[in-house]
């Protein structure tokens, strides 16, 4: 076990965990961020999605050792002061989900592609999301909250 | 002549009492316990019994409001259903149709739901029942509510009860303005009064709250992670559980050596029969104590996907003398016979996985000898039974609390984790948590039924179907029955042995058995010589079918379209469960590989007068692109007891790349009861899909997946694809 100071949400965290323990494992069962999702543990789903100072990553297949150098946004901290995202806000008014198992992820990347791209085209969109699995095939209203959220006024997500 | 009713054979889909294995409790002994019980109950249901609302095998519904609801002093409504929200979006729908009755805002209402402890017994959320059985059940009590509320306030006032009014949770005397809120008259008491007669709905056309597109009840939940799913349960002091998986089905264990994980700190080793497990503080060290036991196993030679569907009508004959009684009118030989046009054809579907996102996870707990679990089902008191039966316990001592989980479609009606975890709480003495990997997901959960379907048509001169024979091996009876027009026709189930664990799926059977009738239909339409949508038309008179033709044909400009031999346009249609739906299809032929895409979908549906024209939407939505997945590409592949494709890498479901331009017809019939309609909406696609690749290229692909390498005929036929003799056959478009 070693001692890590992990960012997340803004916040230094306290943790000790082996050096090669996934960030998923560390977040969810030691820090109790449980919005991130297990959804295969093999990159496969990007249910896991978390943002690394601003890009996606798995946190399945990133070891926390690699994350403790960086600045880590999860699911909970995206709203602000009781505030939505913009992404966020566009996944609701578009009720761009079923279960919502695989929401977090969707919302994360979705927040790191408007950071790159503000302005995706349809094609850029799927290309970008087309790790994340929705298995409920919600697609098309995720398609339509990213480019709801890319017209906000607002479209400064996460940090 | 007999009339066929499904629905047993059906029902007993929906319960899967095939084990993997177990601890102690052998297979027989628990059947004879509480298994073969369980099923006989299902089996033994009829529908009526259960939209009656008043009993569903030997459960007796209660009768009273307070069963069903509750109005606190603020007049805050708590709804109890034992029906689960997995995605479906009930949670919203209920709720609203509870507001309409009630004649109470929207956000007053909280659903408390799947908790075995606080719930009326409910048989589990499935076979599309929510909305035909429990919103008429919830409104009724609601209504009677309301008419308590009121007589309660007239007593007060002294008044003719027929005189006042209830509107935004209060009742109010028109001539003398004085009112009460719902939460002022009850003063929180529970309202005890026996609900017996028939108690007047509000009809559909006078909807105010149902029937508009109120927004998913906590979306914002689910935005921000705060939403607790069965595996975000967290209990003080909780371990993590691992189970030891054998090398493959119907494993024997011959030998286990579990010193070395006994000797990491913090680590208990269960090994009870054929179950052993590990729990541990934390997740690694369950994984590391688990990767540290040896195991062997024997495990038998087993079938795999190569000669299955021959295997299931060998078996269906030899194992299965009872079969699902036929359906049968007139004498379908001697129509065959005599018929101009004559078909005979062979359909097969593959086995595949559910794959909810969420794999299966449970939280159990022991206090005081009563055992508490947290798990995603569809089932809970399905789970309750279970886990009464591997712990011998009577039902006050086993609760089940079901938190909305990320999904099921069919695929979480048993309580493996929940066993597992309770288990292994059991031996550590302290609450432990499962969650399946997605690899055991994959390989021990259950499977949609793989199936073979034999159809033989006849058919007059100017395309009137004279004869028709449907026959089904192992997948199902679901909408097995053809809803045109046959005067002679036979359709029949029969059951079969199936080498993997299978069980429901959404829309069951009904996929498959549409799958081959409607391809069968496009088969005749072409060999006739007659428009596809014409042929059917001519050969229909159910209204509601009808109706969903031509507005999807309508949409999609069907009488305007023009295969070419990259572009084919398909069109298919079917009934099940009370939902209406026909599904227009335009494929591209993608050279070099004859890769289809599917580039335009219009689907019109119709399932009654809708409660939620946003939810409807997006579960017909969510039908079409989880049905391309089913459509086109996927399939369990397995051979000796094990599955060669446990991975999202090398099971391919629909992603972002997939679904094509959607646009779905709603047809609101608000004359007629709501039906269910989470599930019908995937039964169109598939034989669409294969009708407009025909149409495109003159191949007739008649296996699902139906394209997993392109439309080639040589390529779609190797490997796990059906035996020879059901090759795909090719022809010239008619």
């Amino acid at each position: 076990m070693s001692d890590f100071i992990l960012k997340v949400n803004g916040t230094d965290r306290h943790v000790s965990a082996s050096p090669d323990e996934s960030l998923l494992s560390v977040l969810r069962d030691r820090l109790d961020l449980t919005g991130t999702k297990y959804g295969c543990g093999e990159g496969q789903c990007a249910a896991c999605t978390v943002l690394l100072d601003g890009k996606p990553v798995h946190s399945c297949l990133t070891p926390v050792s690699a994350a403790a150098k960086s600045s880590i946004t999860t699911i909970e901290g995206l709203e602000k002061n009781g505030t939505l995202s913009p992404v966020q806000q566009a996944f609701v008014e578009e009720g761009a989900f079923q279960c919502g198992y695989c929401t977090s992820g969707m919302v994360l990347r979705a927040t790191a592609l408007l950071r790159e791209t503000p302005h995706p085209t349809e094609d850029q969109i799927v290309t970008y999301m087309n790790g994340n699995i929705c298995r409920c095939g919600v697609y098309p209203r995720i398609i339509a909250a990213v480019q709801r959220a890319s017209q906000s006024p607002s479209k400064a997500g996460g940090q | 002549m007999s009339a066929l009713n499904p629905l047993p054979a059906e029902l007993a889909q929906h319960t899967i009492d095939d084990k993997p294995y177990w601890f102690r409790l052998d297979r027989r002994d628990f059947l004879k316990l509480f298994g073969g019980g369980l099923l006989v109950c299902l089996t033994d249901l009829s529908a009526l019994a259960q939209e009656s609302g008043r009993t569903f095998g030997s459960h007796e519904l209660p009768t009273d409001i307070a069963a069903w609801l509750a109005i606190a002093s603020d007049s805050h409504v708590t709804v109890f259903t034992g029906k689960v929200e997995v995605g479906q979006n009930i949670r919203t729908s209920l709720a609203q149709q509870v507001a309409e009755e009630l004649r109470v805002p929207f956000d007053s209402i909280t659903m408390l739901m799947g908790d075995t402890d606080l719930v009326p017994w409910d048989a589990g959320t499935f076979g599309s029942r929510t909305t035909p059985t429990m919103g008429p059940q919830l409104r009724k009590m609601a209504a009677a509510a309301r008419q308590l509320l009121i007589e309660m306030a007239a007593k007060r006032w002294n008044a003719d009860p027929a005189t006042l009014t209830a509107d935004n949770a209060k009742v109010t005397d028109p001539h003398s303005g004085q009112s009460l809120t719902y939460g002022e008259l009850t003063r929180g008491e529970k309202m005890m009064q026996t609900v017996s007669t028939e108690v007047p709905l509000t009809p559909a056309s006078d909807w105010k709250i149902a029937g508009t597109a109120v927004p998913k009840v906590n979306g914002r939940d689910f935005v921000t992670g705060t939403h607790k799913y069965p595996s975000d349960v967290v209990r003080p002091g909780m371990m993590f559980g691992k189970v030891l998986r054998p090398q493959g089905f119907n494993a024997t264990l011959v030998a286990l050596d579990a010193t070395k994980a006994e000797k990491i700190p913090g680590v208990t080793v269960v090994h009870d029969g054929e179950f052993i497990a590990v729990a541990a503080p934390d997740p690694p060290t369950a994984e590391h104590a688990l990767s540290a036991l040896h195991a062997t196993w024997n495990v038998p030679p087993q079938p795999s996907n190569q000669g299955l569907f021959e295997s299931f009508k060998q078996s269906s004959k030899t194992q299965h003398e009872d079969d699902s009684p036929e359906h049968s009118t007139g004498s379908v030989s001697q129509a065959m016979a005599a018929a101009a046009v004559k078909l005979q054809q062979q359909y097969t579907v593959q086995y595949i996985a559910h794959a909810p996102l969420e794999p299966r996870a449970a939280v159990a707990e022991w206090t005081n000898g009563k055992l508490t679990v947290w798990t995603g089902t569809q089932r809970p008191f399905g789970v309750r039974d279970e886990l009464m039966a591997a712990f011998h316990l009577p039902p006050e001592q086993v609760r089940v609390i079901q938190p909305d989980m990320g999904s099921g479609y069919g695929g979480k009606h048993t309580g493996e984790a929940a066993i597992e975890a309770a288990r292994l709480a059991k031996a550590t003495g302290k609450p432990v948590k499962v969650v399946w990997t997605r690899e055991e997901e994959f390989t021990w959960a259950y499977f949609r039924p793989a199936g073979l379907i034999e159809i033989s048509s006849g058919t007059n001169r100017d395309g009137t179907l004279v004869a028709w024979e449907h026959h089904n091996y192992n997948s199902g009876p679901a909408a097995i029955t053809t809803p045109y027009n046959v005067t002679h026709q036979l359709s029949q189930f029969h059951p079969a042995d199936s080498p993997l664990r299978q069980g429901s799926y959404r829309a069951l059977a009904a996929t498959a058995n549409n799958f081959a009738r409607e391809s069968h239909m496009d088969e005749t339409a072409h060999a006739v010589g007659m428009d596809p949508l014409q042929f059917r038309m001519k050969n229909l008179t159910d209204p509601r079918l009808r109706a969903v033709l031509q507005a999807a044909a309508d949409k999609f400009n069907w009488s305007q379209v023009k295969s070419t031999s990259r572009r084919g346009f398909g069109i298919a249609c079917g009934t099940d469960k009370g939902g209406y739906v026909a599904t227009c299809v335009e494929v591209e032929i993608v050279p070099p590989d004859n890769k289809v895409k599917i580039r335009r979908v219009v689907q019109a549906w119709e399932s009654g007068a809708i409660v939620n024209p946003d939810g409807l939407h997006n579960q017909v939505s969510g039908a079409i692109i989880q049905g391309i997945g089913g459509a086109l590409f996927e399939q369990i592949q397995f051979a000796n007891g094990r599955i060669l494709n446990p991975h999202f890498a090398q099971y391919r479901v629909p992603r972002f790349s997939d679904p094509p331009q959607i646009e779905i017809v709603l047809l609101d019939r608000k004359d007629l009861p709501s039906a269910g309609a989470g599930e019908s909406g995937i039964i169109g696609l598939a034989p669409a899909v294969g009708n407009a690749v025909f149409a495109a290229t003159g191949t007739r692909l008649r296996n699902m997946p139906l394209a997993p390498h392109g439309t080639s005929p040589a390529e779609s036929a190797s490997d796990t694809r059906p035996d020879p003799g059901i090759a795909h056959n090719s022809r010239a478009p008619g």
